[in-house]
This record gives C-alpha cells, structure tokens and sequence, in this order.
C-alpha cells in the first residue's frame, strides 16, 4: 500500500516507456493464426449471436450499394450482426495492417487483388481455400484467370467478389456526329474514329493522361502485344521489353499526332470528356455511377479497348473477400464470416449496380447485371489480365512504372530511356523486396 | 595579455552581491520551475524524446513491423544512402535537394512580402481591418482545400488561368514552373500567418523613436533601418527560423498538387520519408532518412540560432558597458 502511495513520478514514466517499448516486442511473439477456423456446417452459422467488424474501401460511389448488400445481410441473419468500417483504400491498408498485427484485426475484409500476395506475407491475411470449399463454391464458379491471380504460394488468399477493368468511354453524340456508329476494336479502327472525330470538330478527342490511369493503359497495351510487366519468379521488371516500348511509345504518339494535348495533369481527361470536351477516355468501370450522377445529360457508351496489339487484353483488378489472422481465434466469429462471404457471393448480382462485373458465375448471367453498361465486357472477362503475385509490386508500380509512364507521356525521356532507367531501379527493389519478404516463389 | 584577462572579471562588490542573490533566486526556482513544466516534459519525453531515441535504434536494422525477422544491420540504411547502392539512395537525395530548393526560393519571399504588408496594414487608413482579415484569411484554411482549389485553378488544360492567359502553360507538369506554382501558393497561403505577427510587433514599436527620428530628419529608409528593424528584431528571429522549418517540412502542397511530379522532381523529403517508413513500412530505411534529414534542420536551424544569438552577445555586451559606464558615473 505504502509503495503506491509513494510511488515516483519518474518511476510511472519509465513504465510508461516501457509498455510502449515492449507493446510492439509483445507483438512480433505472440503467433498470429494462420487459417479459418473449424469448418463451416452446410447450413452456416448455427452458434449463438456475434458481431463482425468488417473493412473495408468502399467510400466512392460504390460505398451504398455495399451498405444496402450488408443491411440485407443483417436483415436475413438473426445469430450474426456485420458492423462496417469503411476508409479509403489508401488508410485501409496502413491501418488493417497495424490493427492485424496488434490484435485487433477485423473479422472479415475486402481488399484488393493486387494487395493479396503483399498481404499474405506480411501475415495479415490467412488461406482460404479450404473455406472455399466449405462454402460449397468451386473454381469454375470463377472466371479461370482470376482464380489463377488469387493464387500465391499454393494457396488462395482470397474469395472474389467482382472483377473491374479499364475500358473505352465515348461520347455518342460526337461519334454520332462524325458518322461513327460504334466504338473501334481495333487499332486501325481506332485512329479512323478519332481522325473522323476531329474531322467533325473536336480538335483533341482523346487526352493522354501522364497519371492515373496512364499506368492502367500502358500495362493493358503492353499485354495486349505479349509482354509481361515483371518475370515469374517476381525478380525482374520486363517492362521494357520490346512489347513495352511498343506499348509506351502508342501513348505517346497520341500527344504527338495531337490527338491529346500535351501536359494532362491528373483527373484533366476525366474532367474534360465530362465537359464533351474530349470523345474517348479510357478509364475504369467504378466511374460509370461518378458518370451517371456528376454528368446526367452527358450520352456516352462503354466498350472494350480496342485490341491495338497481337491480342485483346486489358488491366483488371478484383474486390477479394478475405479472412484476417487473429491473436485469439474465435470459432464462432470464423463460422460467421464464412456465412457472410459466402451469402455476400452469392448475393453478388446485387453488387453490379455498384459498377463491377461480378466473379461468382451464376450472378453474371442475371438481369441485374446484363442490365448495367459494364456487361457489354463481360465477354472479355478472360481476356483480363492481373497484376502478378508479388510481394510489393503495388510500391514497385508506384515507384518506377508509373514513374516511367509519366516521364514519357510528358516527354521528358523517350519510351525506351524511361522504361530502361526505371526498371533497373525496379530490379534493385525488387530483390531487396524478396530478401525481405524472404519467399520469390509466384504461386 | 595574461595581466588583462585575469583582471576583466574584477568587478565592483555591489554587483557581486546582486550574482549573488540571482544565483540563490535561480535555486529556489528550480524546483517550482521543473514542477511547472513537470506535464509537459511527461508527454515530451513519451511522445518526443523516446520515439526520437526509438527511432535511432530502429535505423540500425531492417525493420518492418509486420515481419518476423528485424535484423540488425548495424549502420547499413545510412551507407547505403550515402553511397548509393540502396534502391532509395537516388530518389532520396532527389527529395533533399528539392526540399532545400523549396526553402531556399519560399523563404526569403515569406520573410519580405508579408513585412511589407504589415507595413502598410500597420497604417491608419479606412477598411485597414477588413484587408488584415483578408490577408489572413487563406491561412485558415487546410492544405488539401487549397491544393485541390489551385490544382483547378492552374490545370494546363482546364485551369482558369491559363484560359485568361490564353496559353498553355504547364503549370504543375513541368519545372520550373511547377516550383512558381507551388511557391506562389505556399506564399498566398501562408503570408496571413507572418503578416500577424509582424504586425503585432510593428505595433509595439514605440511611437516616439518615429517622431524623433523624424525629428532628426531621418529618411523612410533611415526610419526603417534604424527604427523598425531593431524593434522587431526579436519577432524577426522567431518567424525566420519557424519559416525555415514549415518550409523544410513542406508535404501536402507537392503531394496533392503535383504528386511529387514531374517525374520525381517535387517530391520532398517529408513525402519521401513518409512513403517509405508509412506505406512500405520500410520503418528501418525511413528512420534513417529521418535522422539524415534531421541532421539538415538541426544545422540550418543551429545556424539561424548561432548567426541571431552572436549578433545579441555582441548587443548585450554594449547594453552591459553602457549599464557600467552608467554605475561608474
């Protein structure tokens, strides 16, 4: 008694310091689960009631429907009560991971497929393939690339709800005008449109970002003519392969031939087709509510990009039901968020109104999403094409491809300088990354 | 010489009592004084002092958090910055020398522009409160506010003022005018705050030193040099020093207007170290770069505070030979 009542101030600082110090100590040994739980009975969660934390990035305008979808949940599940916390993709991630690793993860997330192999190796996320299975899906419920993307290190990480792409958006007023009847698949088809376009008076009818989504449409070109923006085993960017160059140098061209003005600074080609002051912009699919809200009166259609290479592709990403590594497992909480994944799947048509193409199979044929502007790509669905499994390619991407793109479209290196200079600083991080994450095997 | 130095201490008995009876006063206050800054220094030891020791000890091995291992690697984050062969040496060193570029071109225009209008809102005129309130009024608002407003504003191709100049100009894609658009904002976005409290200080300069020298037919330039200058001398030491490290600490205007282009070129360092330690949770690399950076503020700031404080040595010792001419007399 005596002790507490004289304690020191000195002495409850230098506790202080050291619960601060030892807190992230504590961290790295307490172990962190490592796979879903006990298996999930064929009529799902049958245990007293639970609440789930979920995360998760939806704050555009794709943020209601996956309220609505998780209210619907809610409303159906008497035992299980989902509470969202929604923050954009850029926190979500700092934060999920320094919330997983102090044992204060959510139940369930939605990540990004790109994020999943970094994710898995920082043990943030667990397998799911098991609980795949349990969940009574199989893999030809999926489209087979997207399936194969999910895969790092002989594991899945994740359970796809949708896929999203960059496509073609045109101003069907101004085709109208020039007399063209739909969007060009072709490359030759292309540059006919845009030369009939500004025949009709639209003097630049396709900017050229130097910025998102430039790096979207370089690595969609640089697939199409057969390249690959990093080697297999995850420790070489060949990105500035020939087919790279080719990809760079098409962009490029598009600001010399003067079909985009120079200098386009970030979100400029949104605004400007916005405006109709531009007929084409190649952009992602989630703009398609951004468009139907922010510019009414604006008529526009939604095609593939045209394959200006040896074969149709375009860059795609994937919203990823994933399950998070726990300090103290809960078999109750574990059942629960399986049953949610598995009805949010199954619910997925629903999801098409948000401006994806959903994953699970079954949900791509119902009105719901043949009814959206997006299903006119449902067809390209394998012609997509994912980021590789690598630990850290989205910082690579940042640091050097993006770098590389932007520097080209602004002109101040050739496509090959550029591609050349930054892919050498990509294999430096690239190898210092697999030092790191100690695993360069792709799955 | 000797004989001098030993007898330059002999000082008359009177003011060796007064020594005396400060040094016994600087005793008593102690203890009061540390139990009055006893809270403070609570949350500066835990919050500053052990994060900066913590983060010393983190520089010296490859840290991320996330990851079972955290060897230590000794002093290699530092090497291999300094020497290049890090991948993050090049870009690095880029963001150091932009941000002193930065410090160096924003300073002295947010030392001189918003004395200047101080100067004039310090005179008598109608609607003087109105134009101190609109001068300070960007000041108030957040960085991505204004980043986002001038982003618009100076597109090349959809910015108003290009349209009104009727060019193209690349204001936020290309260098150098990426640097005119990012000082010109920082500058109308920061001025407010120098320009108060320049005013406060020219407003406690006393009148009657104007008047004299007035009297003595000084010029506005005299008066200037001589008058307002010394009386806000004090005030000018503190805005240029905090002026330097706001500017050295430069992130939100390049990161949302520019996003560090083009290329790398407006990346700072803050935006550098940031990326690093926080997105990549590279917390090993990005301390590093963190006690290297810290290096350069404690330099530049020690600088400014030895060139200001050797200038008031040398004051001080007028004001003292002066008191003692006074006492002999």
């Amino acid at each position: 008694m005596s002790t507490r009542t004289h304690r020191h101030p000195r002495i409850a600082t230098a506790a202080a310091a050291c619960a601060l110090l030892l807190g992230p100590a504590g961290c790295a040994s307490t172990a962190l689960s490592e796979d879903t739980g006990p298996p999930l009975g064929s009529d799902g969660y049958t245990g007293p009631p639970v609440t789930l934390q979920y995360w998760n990035g939806f704050t555009g305008g794709d943020g209601p429907y996956m309220r609505a979808m998780v209210d619907e949940f809610n409303a159906a599940h008497d035992n299980i009560q989902v509470e969202s916390n929604t923050l954009g993709w850029t926190d979500f991630y700092q934060r999920i991971v320094a919330a997983v690793h102090a044992g204060q993860g959510p139940d369930v997330a939605v990540m990004q497929l790109d994020n999943l192999a970094t994710q898995a190796a920082r043990s943030v996320i667990v397998p799911v393939e098991d609980a795949i299975e349990q969940m009574g899906f199989s893999p030809s419920d999926f489209p087979q690339t997207l399936v194969e993307a999910t895969t790092f290190n002989g594991h899945a990480w994740g359970v796809p709800l949708d896929s999203h792409t960059i496509a073609s958006y045109a101003n069907t007023d101004q085709l109208n005008a020039a007399g063209v009847a739909a969007q060009a698949g072709t490359g030759a088809a292309f540059e006919s449109e845009l030369a009939a376009v500004q025949q009709s008076g639209v003097a630049e009818p396709f900017w050229m970002p130097n910025k998102w989504p430039a790096h979207l449409m370089f690595l969609s070109l640089l697939w199409q003519g057969g390249g690959e923006p990093y080697s297999a085993d995850g420790l070489t960017a060949t990105y500035n392969s020939p087919a790279g160059v080719e990809a760079l140098s098409w962009m490029v061209d598009q600001v010399k031939r003067g079909v985009s003005p120079t200098n386009v600074a970030i979100d400029s080609q949104y605004l400007a087709f916005k405006n109709a002051e531009t007929t084409v912009t190649w952009d992602g699919i989630w703009q398609i509510n951004d468009l139907r809200t922010t510019a009414p009166d604006l008529k526009w259609s939604l095609a593939p990009i045209p394959k200006v290479f040896a074969s149709p592709a375009s860059w795609a990403n994937s919203h990823q039901f994933v399950m998070l590594s726990q300090r103290e497992p809960d078999a109750d909480k574990q059942q629960a968020g399986k049953t949610f994944i598995k009805w949010m799947v199954e619910h997925s048509s629903e999801w098409a109104a948000a401006g994806m193409i959903p994953a699970y199979e079954p949900a791509r044929s119902s009105p719901e999403f043949t009814n959206m502007p997006q299903s006119a790509l449902s067809g390209q669905i394998e012609n997509f094409h994912y980021m590789p499994s690598i630990p850290g390619v989205g910082d690579v991407n940042v640091q050097t491809l993006e770098l590389a793109v932007s520097e080209a479209v602004l002109g101040r290196q050739t496509p090959q300088q550029a591609l050349d200079q930054q892919a050498a600083r990509a294999d430096d991080i690239l190898a210092s990354n697999a030092e790191k994450f100690g695993a360069t095997n792709q799955g | 010489m000797v004989a001098t130095d030993v007898q330059t201490p002999a000082t008359p008995p009177s003011v060796e009592k007064e020594v005396w009876d400060e040094k016994r006063a600087a005793r008593k206050d102690t203890r009061e004084g540390w139990l009055f800054c006893a809270p403070y220094l609570v949350l500066f030891a835990v919050f500053v002092i052990f994060p900066a020791v913590w983060g010393l000890w983190i520089s010296l091995h490859r840290y991320d958090f996330t990851l079972p291992d955290k060897p230590f690697i000794g002093l290699d984050n530092y090497t291999g910055l300094i020497d290049g062969s890090s991948p993050w040496s090049a870009v690095f060193w880029e963001s150091i020398r932009n941000t002193l570029l930065f410090t160096v071109l924003s300073v002295p225009l947010l030392l001189v522009v918003p004395l200047a209008i101080a100067m004039v809102l310090n005179q008598k005129f109608a609607g003087r409160n109105l134009f101190r309130a609109i001068y300070f009024a960007p000041y108030v608002l957040g960085v991505a506010v204004i980043a986002v407003l001038w982003r618009y504003l100076l597109d090349a191709n959809v910015g108003l003022i290009n349209y009104y100049l009727g060019r193209a100009i690349p204001w936020l894609t290309d260098v150098p005018q990426a640097w005119v658009s990012l000082v010109g904002v920082t500058v109308w976005w920061t001025l407010g705050f120098n320009c108060a409290i320049y005013l406060a200080a020219l407003q406690d300069v006393p009148r009657s030193l104007y008047e004299a020298a007035a009297m003595d037919g000084a010029s506005w330039w005299q008066k200037f040099r001589t008058v307002t200058l010394p009386g806000i001398r004090s005030v000018l030491v503190f805005i240029v020093s905090t002026t330097i490290i706001a500017s050295m600490n430069m992130f939100g205007q390049s990161f949302l207007m520019t996003q560090g282009g083009p290329g790398n070129e407006t990346r700072t360092a803050i935006m550098q170290i940031s990326d690093t330690g926080l997105r990549q949770f590279d917390s090993g690399m990005g301390s590093a770069m963190s006690m290297i950076f810290m290096f350069f503020l404690v330099v530049i700031s020690g600088s400014v505070f030895w060139l200001t404080n050797r200038d008031s040595d040398a004051q001080a010792k007028v004001r003292k030979a002066k008191a003692e001419a006074r006492a002999q007399a």
